[in-house]
This record gives structure tokens, C-alpha cells and sequence, in this order.
């Protein structure tokens, strides 16, 4: 069968790289799941969980804002943050969004800063999300 | 012959600077290894971008495009150039090389934005036209570039100028950095293209993954073009200055920890010459007074 080839990328590093069956990636105007032949694509991504199908298995990373790049062969992911399921440490986000949260609220920073812990919360929310479905579904 | 205590003092001060510069080379050297990670470890993300952005290009007509970052314009008549250097000396030639290059296409209707303290410094000395000059810290986040692209937008979106460069030094390796000219704004096929280059160049370094060819498709857009390349372009943009800021701070650290290195070497052999000299002039003035004392001997011998 044909596979995709995934390539997840943030300014950190490389999160996944390799062949897959199928992916869906949380798109702008929703959700879309992407299968090889595919029709040429770009497309923006929100923060929202990215599944993976690789050999029957599903895994689930979480993603911040991106871009992805789709041909019928490849797909390509860039983002400002990726963490895949097992690797998200609960904690460490719900002190995250905490510590977010609580500078958001003092309203002291402005512009850029902002922006970013803005941004930063919406992944850890995304994290957080993507641990606690797990565990109750 | 010299003064024993003359050379005995300069000894001294030949060994505290060593210990200093051998200090300074450990910072650098640390300091390095983070820089040249950060700059490594974004590369394969901008490399994708630019891809991207290059399959995009090859892919859609001009005309569909409408975003001003893309289009050629000669309203302003103005260049804006931004020079990243750094903020401290002792770091050898590199603040020099990359100036020398500046000044080479100096002209009159250039604007300068330093990133960093020597290029301001630099700039404002020569008189030339500085529009602004921003100051980021050791290793810089992409929040803190973000600063400066957000401006260099603002500024283009306001017609300051019609087009942007950038003058940094690339990190080749430790041992070599090379100024280079990085043309940022009009997006397009220019850009691309030189960072296609830096790109492969970069690549064949650090990674052995062949680029494919540009696949010859049309791409979709979602939401829709419109929308998505507002959001993407200046996101290269700042990704761009970040990856360049980045690459700036990994030669620095690189060139001073060189720089301090020969100059601790250079010390030391200094050290090691001057106590060879001054060996010699204590063996001097004892093989005087041993013949002082034998003369004065043999005369009272007489």
C-alpha cells in the first residue's frame, strides 16, 4: 500500500519523521484526514491534536500553529510545537497553562509578549486535552 | 641588558592576561556549543519553509499573488539593510569582514537597523542613515527577533523602504564564518533562490537528505490563498531574521572563543619567551658578580 512520507517540524528540532498510512491534521477550517494520493495542498494549521496512523496503530501528537504542506506523497508539518502523546508530561502543562493563565490575567504584558504566551497556552491546553481523552476514552 | 625585576614584572602581567583570555575562552566555548545547537537544530524547519515557500513560487502565477511582501516596488527609492553583529568585541575579524562587505554596497539611499552594539556603534560613527538599532540578548528567542521583523514590516507596510536586506555571518564551522548578504523583501524568486543556495549548502553539511525536485502541481490553498499567505509570509519573514540572528550569535561565539584561544597561546609563549630571557639575564649578572669576586680575589692574591 502506499504510504505518506510525515515529516513533523518545529524550530526545536525534528519531532517525526517516517512513512505513514494515514494522517489527520487539525486544519483552519476543521479537521481533514489526509491519505496518500492526496491533491496538492497547503494549508494552516490550529493548535488541536494531529493524528498519526502508521501499521494500524493510531498515535496522537499535539501541535501548535503551523503550516502543512501536502503533495500525494508527503506531508509536510511546521510548527511552533509538537509533542507526542506519551512524551506529554501532564503536570508540567497544567503548570504551564497555570503560569499562562495567571500572566494572562495580570494583564502586564502587551505586544509580543503576549502573543506568545498566548499562543504557548493554547498548546499546553491542546497537551492536557490529548492526555485526559486518552485516559477516559 | 634588561632590568631583572622589569622582566619579572612584565612575566606577571603576561600570565594575568592569559588567565584572563583562557577564562573568557571558556565562557565563549559554552556559550558556543548553545549557540551553534539553536542554530543547527532549527535548520531542518527552515529549510522546509523555504522549500515551501520555493514550491509555492514555482507553483503559482505571479498575478494571483496580491501580497504587497511580494511585489517589486521603486516607490520610497529607499533600502533598508539590517546588520547583525554583536554586541561585544574581542571576537577577531568578524564585526570588520561583515562591515567591509556593508560599506562595499554603501549608498546614500540605504537605512540602516543594526541588531547588535558594534553594528550600531559602526553605523552612527560613519554618519550613515540609522532608522533603528535593536539590542538582543545572549541567546535570543524567537519573542525577542520577532521585535525586530515585526518593525522591518511595519516599516515596509508604511512605505519606509522598498526592499530589505540582511548582513550576517553565516556559521560555517568553528574555524570559519562567512559574511554573507541575504536579500529578505520582495519575497521571490531572488530570495529563494540564494536561500535555496545557502539552503543546499547548509543541508550538504549537516544533513545527507537530497532535496527533491520542485514536484510540478498545483497547490490548493485552505482557507484561501489570500489568508494563508498573509499568515505564512510574514511568518517567513520572522523566521527568517530568526534563523539569521541565530546563525549571527553561533559566529560570534564561535570567532571569540578562536580569537581568545590564540590569544591565550600567544601568551604563553610570550611567557615562555620572556622567562628564557630573563633566565639569561640572571645567569648574566651571576656569572658578573662570580667574576667580580674572583678578580677582586685574584688582586688581593697579588
Amino acid at each position: 500500500m502506499a504510504t505518506l512520507k510525515l515529516e513533523i517540524l518545529t524550530p526545536t528540532g525534528v519531532t517525526f519523521s517516517g512513512d505513514v498510512d494515514t494522517v489527520v491534521l487539525p486544519g483552519a477550517d476543521g479537521l481533514m484526514g489526509i491519505l496518500p494520493q492526496h491533491m496538492a495542498l497547503v494549508t494552516e494549521l490550529i493548535p488541536g491534536e494531529l493524528q498519526i496512523t502508521q501499521k494500524g496503530k493510531t498515535e496522537i501528537v499535539a501541535i501548535g500553529e503551523g503550516f502543512a504542506e501536502i503533495t500525494g506523497t508527503s506531508v509536510g508539518v511546521l510548527t511552533d510545537g509538537a509533542v507526542a502523546e506519551k512524551d506529554i508530561d501532564e503536570k508540567a502543562a497544567e503548570e504551564a497553562v497555570k503560569r499562562a493563565e495567571d500572566l494572562l490575567k495580570s494583564n502586564t504584558l502587551e505586544g509580543e509578549e503576549l502573543e506568545a504566551t498566548q499562543a504557548s497556552l493554547a498548546r499546553s491546553l491542546v497537551q492536557i486535552n490529548v492526555k485526559r481523552r486518552r485516559r477516559n476514552g | 641588558m634588561a632590568n631583572l625585576r622589569d622582566i619579572r614584572r612584565r612575566i606577571k602581567s603576561v600570565k594575568n592576561t592569559a588567565q584572563i583570555t583562557k577564562a573568557m575562552q571558556m565562557v565563549a566555548a559554552t556559550k558556543m556549543r548553545r549557540a551553534q545547537q539553536a542554530a543547527v537544530t532549527l535548520r531542518p524547519y527552515a529549510s522546509r519553509l523555504d522549500d515551501l515557500a520555493a514550491h509555492l513560487f514555482a507553483n503559482i502565477g505571479k498575478d494571483e499573488i496580491s501580497h504587497p511582501l511580494l511585489k517589486k516596488r521603486t516607490t520610497s527609492g529607499k533600502n533598508a539593510v539590517v546588520l547583525i553583529t554583536s554586541d561585544k568585541g574581542l571576537c577577531g575579524p568578524l564585526n570588520t569582514n561583515l562591515l567591509r562587505d556593508v560599506l562595499k554596497n554603501d549608498s546614500p539611499n540605504n537605512v540602516y537597523i543594526t541588531v547588535g552594539r558594534k553594528g550600531r556603534q559602526a553605523i552612527a560613527r560613519m554618519k550613515k542613515n540609522l532608522l533603528a538599532d535593536f539590542e538582543l540578548s545572549d541567546s535570543p528567542t524567537f519573542v525577542e527577533s520577532k521585535v525586530v521583523s515585526k518593525f522591518l514590516i511595519k516599516q515596509f507596510e508604511e512605505n519606509a523602504f522598498d526592499t530589505v536586506e540582511i548582513y550576517y555571518n553565516r556559521f560555517v564551522n568553528t574555524l570559519s564564518q562567512i559574511p554573507v548578504r541575504y536579500p529578505l523583501v520582495p519575497i521571490g524568486a531572488e530570495v529563494l533562490e540564494v536561500a535555496k543556495a545557502l539552503g543546499e549548502a547548509q543541508r550538504a553539511e549537516h544533513l545527507d537528505t537530497k532535496p527533491g525536485a520542485i514536484p510540478a502541481v498545483t497547490y490548493n490553498f485552505e482557507p484561501d490563498a489570500d489568508l494563508l499567505l498573509g499568515k505564512l509570509l510574514p511568518h517567513y519573514v520572522h523566521l527568517e531574521l530568526y534563523e539569521k540572528v541565530l546563525e549571527a550569535r553561533a559566529s560570534e561565539h564561535s570567532a571569540r572563543m578562536v580569537a581568545m584561544k590564540s590569544a591565550t597561546d600567544n601568551a604563553k609563549q610570550l611567557v615562555k619567551d620572556l622567562t628564557l630571557e630573563y633566565n639569561k639575564a640572571r645567569q648574566a649578572s651571576i656569572t658578573n658578580e662570580i667574576l667580580e669576586i674572583s678578580s677582586a680575589a685574584a688582586m688581593m692574591a697579588q
